[in-house]
């Protein structure tokens, strides 16, 4: 699953660090472009094509009648799945999810759970025997790099264009998926002291930490992950965190809540 | 965390919590170091009512031969729960939150592991959560960490690991099940005993400000449990110099 990267590349990469540059010309905090096409498949109850710089990402969400879970008898489940095709990646292999791709899912997840932006309780049919379950299924197209952020940007850019198909299933009228919160991922990665957001592929594969956060609309924190085998001081989490805030704003307010 | 609507549960209790601890107390701490025959090193730790063991292998020849690097010792590590550990019957085998463990936790060791010694090698580290109480990663990393030692596996430091939570609007130290379940938040940490952070996840909701008073708080956990953990190590090998042969040291087989 490693990304190889070339000593002279990472010479390259280092050099222009140092002298406070990155590869493509970004600032270390800076972005880079982000679309969001929403409603791109129509068999789907809401979806979305992000896309993040190059990277490419395509998120469906498929919502069917169900059982709850017993442990909540009156709440709607939320599944969420990714799948890291080989066409994305020359790293990417057919076969079942790996821990790369377990931990991508579980981390939007964790984003959309925590934040409790769907209402579960809406989707509460009868209780104890029927709710619906919303899937949530994460393609990836393109990876150049940070597709975890862009995959819970597609999660809940597909959430909010979501149409519970109750007609299909004669539960009356179709409508929108309430929701109630906007979480956003942002993640930066850390390589000899210098903090980076939104890597590319090349920066991904020089550094060897990276640290996920998700805020929600109010600004508080509702999700993280510190992935990878460096370490981190706290100063650095701190230092993360306060960008992450600032970005994930940003984001919010010029691509979701129009 | 489950969100399961608990509000009349009231966590604190004349400012004590529902186990009697104070905020910021930990739950008592058992650990002991070499408590298996077979394996290379091991650790069994009690954290509360979590009961966990983990055993290290290696380094040894690495299977299948294609994963094996050049440069370095690759490092696995499996967290599997035990069936019966849990409330109600877990089906026994890996299933994706444990693939999520297992990798934040190698990640949490591998830091600090010396791995450029062993090139085309493995380090195994196993652990199996016997009983679960809320914080079976940390304890889990906990005992991986005394158990890499006592393989005599070379590493920078030692690695702790504790996790705070949020209750009633409180931040609390190492939080039990009905604090987990029940809870606002979760802050899992794995440091160095220098405050290097190798492991960090959060769910829940903290405000920024309680983000920072959650991570000193978790801090401050992971170096009392450090300086059990030392002690762990030490009360084992310093009674080995002291009585040789009434410690039974394994020759290497």
């Amino acid at each position: 699953m490693t990304n190889v990267i070339s000593e002279i590349k990472k010479d390259f990469i280092y050099n222009l660090l140092i002298k406070g540059e990155r590869i493509d010309g970004r600032s270390f905090d800076q972005y880079r472009e982000i679309s969001i096409e929403r409603n791109v498949i129509q068999k789907a109850e809401g979806s979305a094509l992000v896309k993040l710089g190059s990277s490419q990402v395509l998120v469906g969400v498929k919502m069917q009648p169900g059982e709850p879970f017993q442990d909540s008898p009156n709440r709607g489940v939320i599944i969420t799945n990714a799948e890291l095709v080989p066409l994305a990646s020359p790293n990417f292999e057919p076969g079942p999810p790996n821990e790369v791709g377990i931990e991508l899912a579980r981390v939007v997840d964790r984003g959309v759970r925590e934040s409790k932006a769907v209402d579960l309780e809406a989707l509460c049919i009868e209780p104890g025997k029927k709710v619906w379950i919303v899937f949530i299924d994460v393609h990836i197209l393109d990876d150049c790099g940070n597709i975890l952020d862009a995959a819970s940007l597609g999660a809940i850019a597909a959430l909010l264009c979501t149409k519970v198909p109750a007609s299909r299933f004669g539960l009356g009228e179709d409508y929108f998926l309430p929701i109630r919160d906007i979480p956003i991922a942002t993640t930066g990665i850390e390589f000899s002291d210098v903090l980076m957001f939104d890597p590319s592929v090349d920066e991904e594969a020089i550094a060897n930490t990276r640290l996920t956060v998700i805020t929600t609309a109010s600004g508080n924190i509702c999700g993280m992950q510190k992935s990878g085998t460096g370490m981190l001081k706290p100063e650095q989490v701190y230092r993360i965190i306060d960008i992450a805030c600032e970005k994930a704003r940003e984001i919010r307010e010029k691509f979701l809540e129009a | 965390m489950i969100a399961m609507d608990k509000t009349d549960i009231s966590f604190f209790k004349d400012g004590l919590r529902l186990d009697g601890r104070r905020a910021d107390e930990l739950r008592p701490v058992k650990i002991e170091v070499g408590i298996l025959e077979r394996a290379d090193g091991s650790c069994y730790i009690e954290m509360g009512g979590n009961k966990v063991i983990a055993a290290v292998y290696g380094p040894r020849e690495v299977h299948p031969r294609h994963l094996q690097e050049v440069t370095r010792a690759i490092v696995r590590y499996r967290y599997n729960m035990a069936s019966f550990s849990v409330e109600e019957r877990k089906r026994p085998g890996p299933d994706r939150r444990s693939y999520e463990l297992s990798k934040v936790s190698r990640e949490a060791l591998e830091p600090v592991i010396l791995t450029s010694f062993f090139p085309r090698s493995v380090i195994d580290v196993f652990v199996e959560v016997l009983q679960a109480d809320a914080g079976t990663r940390t304890a889990g990393i906990n005992a991986a960490a005394v158990a890499l030692a006592d393989a005599g596996i070379p590493m920078k430091s030692m690695i702790s690991s504790c996790a705070a939570g949020k209750v009633a609007d409180t931040i609390v130290l190492d939080p039990m099940k009905e604090e987990d379940n029940f809870g606002q938040a979760d802050l899992p940490i794995a440091m160095t005993p220098n405050g290097n952070i190798t492991l960090m996840q959060m769910d829940g909701s903290l405000s920024p400000d309680q983000f920072h008073e959650a991570v000193e708080m978790a801090m401050r956990g992971a170096r009392e449990i450090y300086e059990l953990q030392r002690k762990a190590l030490v009360d084992k090998y310093s009674q080995m110099v002291a009585e040789p042969g009434k410690v039974e040291v394994h020759a290497s087989d």
